[in-house]
């Protein structure tokens, strides 16, 4: 067997380890091992191609890899579970200036390439280029945007569109152009526009749809990659960037579905209609305050309680209060569930870590189609900062700018405690009719603080 | 044209594989998915270190500057999502 067969089926290891990872997260108790399956992988086919015949020099090499290992090493220690999605962010960018620069570097082979190769590596050149630089660039702003160092609002300019559509045609044109012309300097004028194209596209999107923008940008990195794998003639990358991609694109998809909207709307910038002042005043007279003693109390006779979070609570850092919560219920017997609407965090599956960072155990998390049908047999549900996701509108009422959005039917609880600090609406901007219910109580206050009077009434119970 | 076939049809299977294992996964795991996909999208790095190791001046310089980056993706990446998934355990 020669040495090309040989790394061949190494590259083949790799795949397999990764499809294999990736099976792993199926369930919390194989993830663990899934994920050191995927870095087994990419150890397999990092290790291989250093026996490619084309590598005469360590020192770059041993340079990048020290330097790359203690960033993204000493980050990845310190990062904060609430900042993760920043973190994804950021990374995501830095896989796609990663295919940028790979696509970029083989730009002097192309012209001693001929057919269907050449066809091949100067048009794949081309994508993983453009993909690469707006996954970049994009993802520098969706983290800037997520860090809260620029506005997280809509910003936007007079034919902001209009200017998009024409920097992606000119992206495509140069992608065209170097098919007839693999020179460097088309490449890095593709990269530029490819770049600007990035920041303006993710500059008008809202805070509220971020997470569909980390998602897809999620999906970029993987084509990018992918795409990289036609330039070089590489399996594994095509592989592992499409296995990437597909999730990306699964992600997005779910995350449209939790929060209603079509992709191209997130995509172009087109915010649901706000109502303003037309509505109705349908709280005065019929809002129930509540304190946390009181709260204690109908906890105390409740046989199943049902925990709602939603992003307000890792805000407030009240999770680690409200499992001691859940603990004090549970030793007098009380089930305690979490119901997790999609959208509770800033990113997919964020509040779910956040709660297991607070020593919540899984089984107790439920995603939103297992909770659903128990909240008809739940005594109590406490809301604690979620606004939208559990609206009854979006069931009820067919005028609402939510209607059809899948939410948590918490109105069909028994009793349900509201934990927040006014009346005011979510993101959608809309008034909640659960607020004004016979069956709720309001729990006007800092999301922690009341949670924390909620356990203190229990102890002196 | 036979290699370009074959990496189109490596290509399209890979993605249905990824459609059929994502769709499985369950919320709960959605943020350790994204954080890993991300680390597995630094496979770059095997483009990276052609370039990094060879010994045409610009090209090597753009692999080194390839390897950092996808080594942040590989070693940050595989690494945070380990700590988060981790943090995921059962009842006492």
């Amino acid at each position: 067997m020669n040495l090309d067969s040989g790394l061949m089926l190494a590259y083949l290891v790799a795949s397999i380890l990764f499809i294999l990872g990736l099976k792993g997260l199926t369930h919390p108790k194989t993830a663990v091992r899934g994920n050191l399956l995927g870095a087994a992988g990419m150890l397999v086919a990092s290790v291989a191609v250093l026996f490619d015949k084309g590598i005469v020099d360590f020192q770059g090499i041993i340079i990048g890899l020290v330097i790359g290992g203690l960033i993204g090493g000493i980050s990845a220690i310190k990062v904060e579970m609430t900042s993760m999605p920043e973190f994804v962010a950021l990374f995501n960018g830095s896989g796609g200036l990663a295919s940028v620069f790979v696509a970029g570097a083989g730009l002097g082979i192309l012209p001693a390439m001929v057919g269907s190769e050449y066809a091949q590596s100067t048009v794949a050149t081309g994508a993983s280029g453009l993909i690469g630089s707006v996954t970049f660039t994009g993802s520098m702003v969706a983290f800037l945007k997520l860090a809260e160092k620029i506005s997280g609002g809509t910003i936007s300019f007079p034919g902001h569109k209009p200017f998009n559509v024409l920097l992606a045609l000119v992206s495509v044109g140069l992608c065209a152009y170097l098919f007839v012309s693999p020179e460097p300097q088309v490449y890095w004028a593709l990269i530029g526009v490819a770049a600007l194209l990035g920041v303006l596209l993710v500059l008008p999107i809202g805070g509220a749809d971020m997470p569909v923008v980390i998602a897809l940008l999620n999906s970029y990195s993987g084509l990018a990659a992918a795409a990289t794998g036609f330039v070089i003639g590489n399996n594994v990358l095509i592989i592992a960037g499409s296995l990437v991609g597909a999730s990306g694109l699964v992600l997005t998809a779910i995350m449209c579905k939790a929060m209603n909207r079509s992709l191209t709307d997130v995509l172009f910038g087109l915010a649901q209609a706000l109502q303003v002042g037309e509505e109705d005043d349908i709280y005065t007279g019929r809002v129930k305050a509540t304190s946390g003693d009181e709260v204690a109390m109908i906890l105390e006779t409740a046989q199943k309680v049902v925990v709602v979070p939603g992003y307000g609570l890792a805000v407030a850092q009240a999770q680690h209060v409200i499992r001691e919560v859940a603990e004090e219920l549970e030793a007098r017997g009380i089930e305690v569930l979490y119901g997790i609407h999609p959208v509770a965090g800033r990113m997919p599956g964020h509040m779910n870590v956040l709660l297991a960072e607070a020593n919540v155990p899984y089984e107790q998390l439920l995603e939103m189609d297992l909770i659903n049908p128990q909240f008809s047999q739940t005594d109590v549900v406490i809301v604690v900062g979620a606004n939208d996701v559990v609206n009854p509108a979006a069931r009820t009422d067919p005028e609402s700018p939510i209607a059809g959005m899948p939410i948590l039917d918490v109105d069909k609880a028994r009793t349900v405690v509201v934990i927040k600090r006014s009346l005011s609406p979510g993101f959608a901007g809309i008034q909640n009719p659960l607020f004004a219910m016979d069956n709720t109580l309001m729990f006007f206050g800092d999301g922690k603080k009341a949670v924390q009077e909620i356990l203190e009434g229990l102890k002196e119970l | 044209m036979e290699m370009l076939i074959i990496y189109l049809t490596v290509f399209a299977l890979a993605v249905f594989v990824g459609f059929e294992i994502i769709t499985k996964i369950p919320p709960t795991l959605h943020t350790p998915l994204m954080s890993g996909s991300n680390a597995i999208s630094g496979i770059t790095i095997v483009g990276a270190l052609l370039w990094a190791g060879s010994d045409v001046e610009i090209p090597r310089y753009l692999g080194i500057a390839a390897v950092v980056l996808a080594t942040i993706n590989c070693i940050g990446g595989f690494l945070v999502t380990h700590r988060m998934l981790s943090m995921f355990k059962g009842r006492r």
